[in-house]
Order: C-alpha cells, then structure tokens, then sequence
C-alpha cells in the first residue's frame, strides 16, 4: 500500500516507458505528463492545454491513447507508457510518420507526437475505414496549422497499407 | 541534360520532418539546465484598479520555492517606456511586467512564483493573497466605440487610410444599386498549440542564452538587452522550432521579460511557461466593427464605396493594422471614403494575428459585395469583373502582377460554380440546405531586408543561415531548396541553420515576407558561392572552363559544366580543394530596392468559393467544400504552399464559425479561457479543402518572383461562407462567427 | 495544483473508510475531470483515494433479468464498443459515442461520469463568483455570460449544467446507481441520482458522505428501445465539444402507434432532463410531427432562458421532435456523417 502524507517522502512507482523498465520516486500530485517531460526528459510529449483540451499530450497507456496530463503519474504503477521517442526514431520510423511526413500532415510540429500516437491507436482500434470515421476518431487531437486534412490523408495511406497486408496474408 | 531535376518549384518533403514526427525537435520550454528554477505566474483577478496589498508569505513559505517577485521586489529595469519598444509594436507605452501596482487589464501578470519544481511554482503561486482597491473599468467596444478616435500616430508600416477621392456619400445617395450594413467581428485569440514560454540558460559572467517562443529571436534579443541594460553580446536568443506563432510570437510577450528578470536576479537558469487560460492574458485580435456602403449604377458598377472601421485597442497603446484601405484597392470606384478608428478598453493590447486587418476588412467589404450582387441582379464573379483594377487606386501605382482574374476563373471551374442556382434556397440535399458563396482575397506581397549567409566546404555540403524563423511555415525546406537548385545540389547536402540571434539578421517573420526575402538573400549568397566556386574551377589545372564565361556553365549534380559540352566538368569540391581552402563562405543580403516599391504595389489575390450544408431548422452548418485559387507568383514548393493555404482556409472556417472570445464585461475578465470553450476548429469541421495556384509571372515583388502565401489563404474565406450561408438560407449574417443560435435567429 | 496525500485502496471497505475518516478527501479514478479541476484550483482535496485497483468496480455483465451491469471503473471506450451494449441499448451506446474524444473516453470511466461536475465558465475560474464552487459567493452566469447555461430547473442560486452525455441516456433508459457506503449498499433510480441546484448548488447529486458508486445497471426492459432510438446532439463545433443541446430519444412502436417512449435533454438542466408527461404524452399516439411537438411543449414547460441563451428553448423543441423523427423511422443519428437525418 502506497501513502504519503502532503510534502512527506516521494512514492517509489514502477513503471515501463517504451519498453524500459524504470523505478521512478515522486509526488502524488506530479502528472504523468510532467513526469515524461520535466524528469525524464522525454520531451516529445507536449503540452498544449494541460486540461484534456487538445490532445497534443497524447500517450499509450497499456495501449491505449489516454491524454497524459490528466493522469497522475503515481496512478500508473506498474503500467506500459508507449511516447513518440517509442514509437519510432531516426531511419527506422513507423509507417504513420512516414505517412506524415509523406502528406505534409503538419507545420509548426507541435501537435504532431499527440496526432501519430492517436494515429497509430486509430488504427489499432479498428473502428475507422471512411474518411469521416477518422475525421470524427482523430476529433481529440488540435491542430491549429490546420493540417487536417493531410492528417486524414496520412491516416487513411497507412490504413490502406494495413488493409492489403491483411489481404496478402490472408491468400 | 543541363539542368537538375528543379528543387524549386517541385513538390518536397519538409527537411524538418523526421525531427517533427520523432518529437526530437525542441520547442522553448524543452531545454533543459541544472538547478532549473521554475517560475509560474499570478495573475490580476480584476480589470482596473490598483494592488493594496500582495502577501506572499505563505507563497514563499511553501516547499521548493525560491522566490516571489511582485512590483514590490522587481528588480531594477529600465525607467523610460521606450526602452520596452520592439521592431513591431504600436505607438504607445508597451507594457511592463511588475512595473508598479497599477492593474491595466485582467489577467495582468502580478506576481512570478520561481521554485525547484513546476508543481512546486504552480502549487504556491496559488498561495499569493491579493486585495485589490478596483476602479470602474470598460470592455465593452459598443460602448467605448462612441468614444472612437483617429490614431494620432501612426504605426510604423501600416499605411493610414487614403484620403476619401470624390464625394462618396453623394454618389452614394444619388446611386440606383445601394446596399449598406455593419459588419462586426468577435475578438479572437490565437491559441498556437505550443502555449508561449521562455526557458533563459545562465550561463555565468552575465551571459544568457534564451530559448524563447517568438518569431523573431533578434527583436527578442534587442528587447531583453534593452530592457535589462545588457550588451547583446550576453544576450543569445534562439527559436529553431516554434509550436505555432500566426502572430502571437511577433512582440516580446510578458514571459520573456520575467523568465530573464528572475535567471538575472537568480543567476540561476529560469523557465517561464503560459498555462493555456494565461495564453488568454496577452496579444489576440481585437473586437472590429465595420460599417460598409456601396453604390453601384444599373450594370453593377461601383460608384462610391465607404467602408469605416472602429477595432478595440488597450489604454495604453494604439494597435493598428490594415482593415479598411483594401476596400480602396480592390475594385475600381470613383468616390471613395476609408476611415479607421480605435475605441480603447481596458484590455491588453490586440496584435497581429494571422492576415492582421484583412480578414475584419474583407469580411465587410465581400459580404457587401455579395449583397450588391444581389441587389443589382448579377453575378457575383461577374459583378467583380465588372469593377475590375488594373492598379491601386490608393497609391496610383500599378501592380507587380495581378492575376485575380485567373483566380476567379480556375477557382470557379474547379468548383462548379457555373452549375450554381443564384436564388437562395434553392439547393438541396435531403434535409439539408446547400449554399454556394464566393469572395476575394488580396493581402501585401512584402519583401523586407535580410540577410543570409552561405558555406560551402570541402565535404561538398552546404550550410545556410539567417536569423529568420521557421514557425510551421516550411522555411527550412524552401531555403533548402533554393540552396540545392542554385549549386547543384542535392537537397540531403543542404543544411539550414535558423532563428538564433546570432546568424545573420533578419526581421521577426511574419506577414507572409518571409520566403520573399530570407529566399532572396538565400539565393543571393548562393549565387556568390558560385562565382567563388566559377573562379577556383577556372584556376584548376587544365580547367574547361579557360575561356568560359558565367553564361557557358552550370551547376549541375554538385559539378559545373559546360552547357555546350556537359561532359567537360569539375567537381565542386574538387575545386575548392584545389584552392587549398577548406570553405567558401558567401554572406548577402536582399531588400526590396528603392524603386520598385515607389512605382508598383504588390500584393497576392485569390478567390475563395466555399459549399455549406446546413440543418436549417436546427442551425447546424457544415463547410463541406472549399476551393481556394490563389494567385501568389512563383510558388517554391507545391506541397508546403498547398498546406500554408490549406491551414489558412481552416483558420477561415475558425473565424466564420467558431471562433470568440467571450469577456463577462461586470468584470472586464474573459471567461472561454481555455480550448474546451475557445473553440478552434477540430477534425471533423473541416471536411475538403482544395487548392488551386494560378500561373502568375512576377518580376518586381521579389527577386525569386515570390509573393508569400502565410496570410492569403484566411483572407476571403469567412466572407465566402457567410456568402454561401445566404445563398443557402436567404439569411444574411453580418457577425462573426456565426454561430448556430445567430442563424436560428435571422 | 494544492499538495495531497495519496491513498491507493486496496479494498471497496478500504475506500469508504477512508472517505468517512477525511471529509477532505475525494476519489479518483479516470482522473478526467478532477485533474482537470484540480490545476484550476477548484478542487483542492486533502487527500485522493484511487479506486483503480478495485477489482469489484470492473466489468460489464450480464444480469438474470436480461439486463447489464457496467462497473464503476468500466472505461467510458469500453461501454461504447461493447457489443452486448450496442445490441440492447445502442442509445447508450450513440451517447458515450458523443461525448469527449476517444483519449478521454479511454481514461474516463463510467462511475466519474456520472460525478462529472458542471460545464460552466465560473464554476472554472476561481477569480470569479459561483455559488456552486464556494456556496454564497454568488452565481456569476446570471447576469453574465451565459448562453450555454441551463434554461430547465435552475436556481437564483446556480443555473450550471451537467455536461454528460453518457448520463442522458442513462436517464432515459431508467438506469439504477448501485452505491456502497459506510451504512452498507443502496440502490438509486437513475432520476434520483443528480439533483438541480436548489439553494445547494454544490451539491451536484444524492450521494451521502462516503458512499462511492459501485455499478450502473441497465434493465432487461429497456432493451425494448434498441430498435427505434437516437441521441441527437448540437454543439458549437461538429465534434470535441459539450452540447448546447442534446436529445435521447427512444421508443417503443406497435405498428404506427407508440407503445412506449423515453425521452431525455442534455445541456439544458442541471440533471439530464425528463418528465414522465412529456412521454406519457406520446404513448397511444401514432408517431407524427404533431405529436412530437407536443411531447416537446410539455418537456419544455416552465422554461426559463437567460440573456444569451433564450435560443436554447427553441432549439431544444426542434430538437425534440427531429430527434422523434429520428427514432421512429429508426434512422438514428450518425455519429461519424454528421449530417442530420
């Protein structure tokens, strides 16, 4: 049982960040979202609103797209956090950020690690084919470049990309 | 073959991306520094009035803290309000963080928690006890607007109205087509994804180094050295990668100037981060209110226009911009009568957002036109054709280029219009009402002086830098562009080095200058490089080029070559190792030159046409299609240019439908603070956007032919819908933005 | 964000206990929207008491009468895709569909939203009056800025709405709140459970001190409605927004006419609104625009708009007999084509 009484010790959470195992101390009040970005320096997770307003914070807990800042980073003891740094870096990107890349489906870039982790959980998820199925599903991410409809385009690419694989494997 | 595959002109990936979808570019508030102190801001409860007391007591007794400042214990600053002045800003007193105990405006920076933690900051700052003694204050433009003035100064770089040409109310009275209403705007914030936030580095002996937000790290630079009495030697700001600017970076904001008065006071590194609801406490664009009558003779054409504008300013500056003068421009008329006043609230002062003035201005004037259209029974594209400018007529001065015309005439091909039903209400899908409206879009072509530098080395790659920024804009991959096609290049041999006050200078980007200017000093330098590079390959050993003149190579595949014998080459490389150099360096700069301006204006054009499906017994409208041809000279890149014009639609579509800023005016305070109730459009309002670049030739604008394309793209889009939401209902909307409940009412 | 101490229950019993020991502390699960809360200062708890661990809270279940139980840590995500649920109550379904994004309905879960405070500016801002958020300092919204405030069950005292959507249709379907506290287990009808603000407006419902909710369960019965439903939403922007005004709607048809009917407003009332009369109204009665209008008068009545959002009453009867219209010709609402049928 964990406890802590206001500004006593720190609360020892284990926790595994894109596949790494870590032992972290903290206050109950630190949000999973700070913890990615002020103490373990995993700055690709952004904050835009800190309210659950936009989606730029946008994580995989155990797999799922769940916005960072409203979680409280002591709840998430023993859970997986997948973060854009886990999702693919340098040459070895995933399809969806190399479907960004290829439609242009950003500008500024900030609310792009919250858009390909909505992506990617999109797709996982399985419950979007038309286009006004992902334009309603990727609704929790902001984007004020306005780069919308190339994030659809982007999505829908690796979607069609999924679905002839599926189609592949199964002949 | 003598020429590279183009890199100019040519669809490219933007060079910035992998960093962009890795999350490894870094924006203001992601550096990092040991002993980090964290400073959360205090904020004024009220409008007007004047601290009585601030007790941070319990603020300064909580764990982690280091120290609050308050106007009680700011450390020393300059005196004199010029000393706060940046290149941007409006005639008046700029505001000064914790400068004494007077509240100008709600949500008033008043106090600055710095602490070992964030949490530990945003924990005390909650603890700051502050009583207040108010004053009455106003934020309400429809009262203020009674109190109207002309500015008395005007703001650098925004041209006054022209004075009135003719007798425009006579010719209004005596007109047989008339149409006349007021066209109002709600106040909008600009919201960029990344919230505004400084991060100073101390780096010892008085020297810092800023990683700010701003879209122009040497008007930062200035402002900090100014303000804070330091060399800009000791002062380096940097902004390689900002999350969003569309103005809101243009000025200093309030963050820069406490996060490098706590890391002075501190020496310490202090990171100063706006939460979203503080990102509601500075610049945004102000309340505008346009009065607009037009008079046309029997086949539509315009007699008189008079278009006068009343925008909200702050008590304590004159923020100006362009909002009526487009309509003495746009079409031909020979009375014409512009006025633009100012109403000051108790607020902080508005700024530049996206396309400052034109879109307010627009809204008016191509909503009127819509109307005059109807009126006159003609044809909106027609009765824009038939008013037709060949030059502005504010100035006299002809046009760089201007292919408006194309514009309406691809854009309408495109959309189909010619299949479009003139009555209202007559088109229908089921339920739903559809509405066809079109506008047009002009905003200035600037160029403005630049300064870049270029470095060719032995390794055969090329780096380039200016001071200038690359906000979402896709100014790293065009500079690469115009990099590679001028020496040859591959782009991957390219290296783009922005934002840092140290590189050459630059103004603050904005105003859709930048790939004009930044471009132009760009392939300036580069064009140097290659006389450098032309000169070492003639010196070389049993050179090919003995007798060749500039004209006989080219850069081809990082070689020059003989156009007549392209297999006579040499290598760059080679050629600067010859020279026993290790680089060549080449710094240039470009500026609009003295004549052109003074004999042509320049300004990009377009013509929006936009659908709208609309529920019209429950108001909802949907922005199902949008066609926006854009006439804006040379386009560098199809793919970035495409996506600038695209998000400038989508900012269209916030403006026509969404977007407000609501203020409770008993308490001068604004209360959608946060992007739950500030409402920018999200994925499923917008729906296709399709863009058309028009051909257009222009030799004058810039040196690359380049007009700009950051602005162009919101300018016609909120008059196109509100114009497609009559033709579908036969319901005129003349304030933005419409929302469902305006609609159910008309 | 105020410092707390942080207490993760290992027991329901645990839990309570907790809760009836600490008057200053609150539960936490989904986080959604006491986090959120939280960093405006609006709720500063003493202590936070994390029921994620919570086993008996989880699950979706069948029960004996035909019905379903979904547990109180069931995420918002995991109610709108199950395939029992869609089959017997789709309206449930549409509604959780509806609401927030898919990163929020993965966090959010089914017990914190029906705790959910308001969605109203003041009750947001610490700098400004709410009765409900500090009780006698006024209520800001009246006389304020208020068009998307309640024009149904307010007070002098508060005219703050509830936000949910999932709750509309909860209400509508007749759920039941199954709760546990320090005195042992209750049932609560679904009616019974929020409250309007009266002279408390703090109080957002009818749980006791130290009762947590344990389940929501659904009646077999209601699974009558799963042919001829909708739930109808309008908003200021297409998705990702609360509603202005939202409408569950579901009934029962025997050939034309109208065996049974539910039907419930979102956006409008401090609870989800209904009124037996208005439904009564409509059982009997061949399905038609004449009837709907006059379920919607008697749903309506008694309304009481404010400065801005006057445009809500009229809204709300259009949206009512469109929302009839809907259910009746079983073509409910697509949640992804937004078009309204």
């Amino acid at each position: 049982m964990s406890q802590a009484r206001p500004g006593s010790a720190e609360i020892p959470i284990q926790i595994t960040i894109n596949g790494e195992r870590r032992c972290v101390e903290l206050q109950p009040w630190t949000t999973l979202l700070d913890l990615l970005r002020h103490d373990l320096a995993l700055t690709g997770t952004k904050k835009g609103c800190d309210h659950g307003q936009c989606g730029a914070c946008t994580v995989l807990i155990d797999g799922r797209r769940i916005n960072s800042c409203l979680q409280l980073a002591v709840m998430q003891d023993g859970k997986a956090i997948t973060t854009i740094e886990g999702i693919g870096q340098g040459s070895h990107l995933h399809p969806l950020q190399q479907a960004f890349i290829e439609r242009d489906a950003f500008q500024c870039g900030y609310c792009t690690p919250g858009q390909i982790c909505s992506g990617i959980a999109l797709i996982e998820e399985g419950n979007a084919v038309t286009r006004d199925e992902i334009r309603e599903l990727m609704s929790g991410n902001i984007c004020r470049c306005g780069a919308y409809p190339n994030i659809v385009d982007a999505i829908q690419d690796v979607l069609v990309q999924r679905s002839g694989v599926i189609r592949e494997a199964a002949e | 073959m003598l020429k590279n595959d183009p890199h100019i002109g040519s669809p490219r990936n933007r060079v910035d991306g992998p960093a962009k979808v890795t999350g490894a570019a870094t924006y203001a508030a992601e550096f990092a520094a040991t002993d980090l102190g964290h400073g959360y801001i205090v904020e004024s409860a009220i409008a007007r009035g004047l601290i009585r007391s601030i007790n941070v007591a319990a603020a300064e007794a909580a764990p982690g803290v280091i120290k609050v400042f308050t106007h009680e214990n700011r450390p020393q600053t300059a005196w004199f309000t010029y000393k706060y002045r940046d290149q941007v800003g409006p005639p008046g007193s700029p505001f000064r963080p914790l400068y004494s105990e007077e509240i100008q405006y709600s949500g008033q920076p008043i106090a600055l928690v710095v602490a070992t933690s964030f949490d530990a900051a945003r924990d005390a700052a909650a603890l700051v006890i502050v009583e207040y003694a108010e004053k009455p204050h106003l934020t309400d433009l429809s009262i203020a607007r009674k109190d109207a003035y002309k500015p008395p100064k005007k703001r650098l770089g925004i041209a006054p109205p022209p004075d009135p040409r003719g007798d425009a109310v006579k010719a209004f009275s005596e007109a047989p087509v008339s149409v006349s209403a007021e066209y109002a705007i709600a106040p909008e914030h600009h919201n960029p994804m990344e919230p505004h936030a400084t991060t100073v580095i101390w780096e010892g002996d008085g020297k810092i180094t800023v990683h700010d937000k701003t879209q122009g790290v040497q008007n930062s630079q200035a402002y900090v050295a100014s303000v804070f009495g330091l060399s800009s030697d000791n002062v380096r700001v940097v902004a390689p990668y900002v999350g969003g600017g569309f103005g809101s970076g243009l000025r200093p904001q309030h963050q820069l100037f406490l996060a490098v008065m706590a890391s002075l006071a501190l020496e310490r590194s202090v990171r100063v981060e706006l939460t979203r609801q503080q990102m509601f406490g500075h610049v945004h664009r102000p309340e505008t209110i346009n009065a607009v009558a037009l008079g046309a003779d029997a086949d539509g054409k315009l007699v008189s226009i008079q278009h006068h504008a009343v925008a909200a300013t702050s008590q304590f500056e004159d923020h100006q911009e362009n909002v009526v003068n487009w309509s003495g421009m746009l079409y031909h008329a020979p009375n014409v009568d512009l006025r633009y006043e100012l109403a000051k609230l108790d607020i902080y002062s508005p700024g530049d957002m996206r396309a400052p003035g034109a879109p307010l201005g627009l809204f008016a004037l191509e909503s009127a036109m819509d109307e005059l259209a109807i009126a006159a029974k003609i044809d909106p594209i027609e009765l824009r054709l038939r008013n037709y400018t060949d030059h502005d007529e504010n100035d006299g001065k002809v046009f760089t280029s201007k292919e408006l015309r194309a514009c309406y005439r691809e854009g309408a091909e495109r959309f189909g219009w010619n299949k479009r039903n003139a009555r209202p209400c007559s088109m229908r899908d089921g339920r739903e009402l559809i509405g066809w409206g079109m506008a047009s879009g002009v905003w200035e072509a600037g160029m403005m002086k630049t300064a870049a530098r270029g470095v060719f080395t032995a390794d055969g790659r090329l780096e380039l830098s200016c001071a200038t920024s690359d906000i979402g804009t896709g100014t790293y991959t065009i500079l690469s562009q115009i990099g590679a096609e001028t020496l040859g290049l591959e782009m991957e041999q390219v290296t783009v080095k922005l934002a840092d006050s140290t590189l050459p200078a630059s103004p603050v980007q904005g105003g859709s200058w930048t790939a004009a200017s930044a471009g132009s000093a760009v392939m300036a330098a580069c064009q140097d490089l290659q006389a450098q590079l032309f000169k070492l390959a003639r010196k070389i050993d049993g050179s090919p080029f003995a007798d060749a003149s500039d004209d006989d190579i080219a850069f081809v595949n990082g070689r020059i070559l003989l156009r007549t014998n392209p297999a006579k080459s040499v290598l760059l490389a080679e050629a600067l190792a010859a020279s026993g150099e290790e680089k060549l360096e080449a710094e240039k700069s470009a500026s609009p030159g003295l004549i052109g301006p003074m004999r042509y204006a320049a300004y990009t054009h377009s013509a929006v046409f936009a659908e709208v499906r609309i529920d019209a017994e429950l108001g909802q409208i949907r922005v199902t299609r949008i066609v926006n041809a854009v006439a804006a000279g040379r386009i560098l890149n199809p793919k970035t240019a495409r996506s600038q014009i695209i998000g400038g639609v989508v900012w269209g579509i916030g403006m026509a439908l969404h977007e407000e800023t609501l203020t409770d005016h008993r308490l001068g305070r604004i209360m959608n603070h946060s992007l739950a109730e500030y409402h920018v459009p999200a994925n499923a309002d917008i729906y296709d956007i399709d863009v058309v670049f028009v051909e257009e030739h222009d030799d004058k604008a810039s040196p690359i032919g380049v007009k700009g394309l950051g602005e162009i793209g919101i300018v016609g889009t909120a008059a196109a819908i509100a114009n497609a939401i009559h033709h579908a209902t036969g319901k005129r909307l003349r304030s933005l933005p419409i929302t469902l409940d305006k609609l159910l009412a008309a | 964000m105020n410092r707390f101490s942080y207490h993760r229950a290992e027991t329901l019993a645990d839990a309570i206990s907790h809760l009836r020991s600490n008057p200053a502390a609150a539960i936490i699960a989904g986080g959604t929207n006491l986090v959120d809360l939280m960093k405006y200062e609006v709720e500063r708890p003493g202590e936070l008491v994390d029921l994620t661990r919570l086993d008996e809270l989880r699950g979706i279940s069948e029960t004996p009468d035909g019905g379903m139980r979904i547990g109180a840590l069931v995420p918002n995500s995991d109610v709108a895709y199950d395939e029992r649920i869609a089959k017997l109550y789709p309206l449930l379904t549409h509604a959780v569909l509806a609401g927030a994004t898919p990163q929020l309905r993965n966090a959010a879960t089914t017990g914190g939203n029906l705790n959910q405070r308001t969605r109203c500016y003041y009750f947001n801002d610490v700098a400004t009056p709410c009765n409900k958020r500090e009780p006698g300092s006024g209520c800001g919204a009246i006389g304020g800025v208020n068009r998307i405030h309640a024009i149904l069950g307010a007070s002098d005292q508060c005219i703050a709405t509830h936000p949910s959507d999932m709750c509309v249709a909860l209400s509508a379907l007749d759920a039941t709140v199954e709760v546990a506290g320090p005195d042992g287990e209750r049932r609560i009808s679904f009616r019974e459970y929020h409250r309007l603000p009266g002279d408390e407006p703090q109080r957002d419902n009818t749980l006791r001190q130290g009762e947590i909710v344990v389940a929501v369960t659904l009646a077999g019965e209601a699974s009558y409605f799963a042919e001829n439903y909708t739930y109808l939403k309008l908003r200021d922007r297409l998705s990702y927004a609360f509603a202005l005004v939202s409408v569950a709607a579901a009934l029962q048809l025997d050939g034309g006419r109208i065996a049974a009917a539910r039907l419930a407003l979102g956006g409008v009332s401090h609870m989800p609104w209904r009124k037996p009369d208005a439904e009564n109204a409509l059982v009997g009665m061949a399905a038609g625009e004449e009837t709907f209008t006059r379920a919607a008068d008697i749903l309506l009545a008694g309304a009481q708009p404010h400065e801005h959002n006057a445009f809500k009453v009229d809204l709300a009867r259009r949206a009512i007999v469109r929302a009839l219209t809907q259910a009746a010709a079983a073509t409910p609402q697509s949640l992804s084509d937004k078009r309204i049928a």
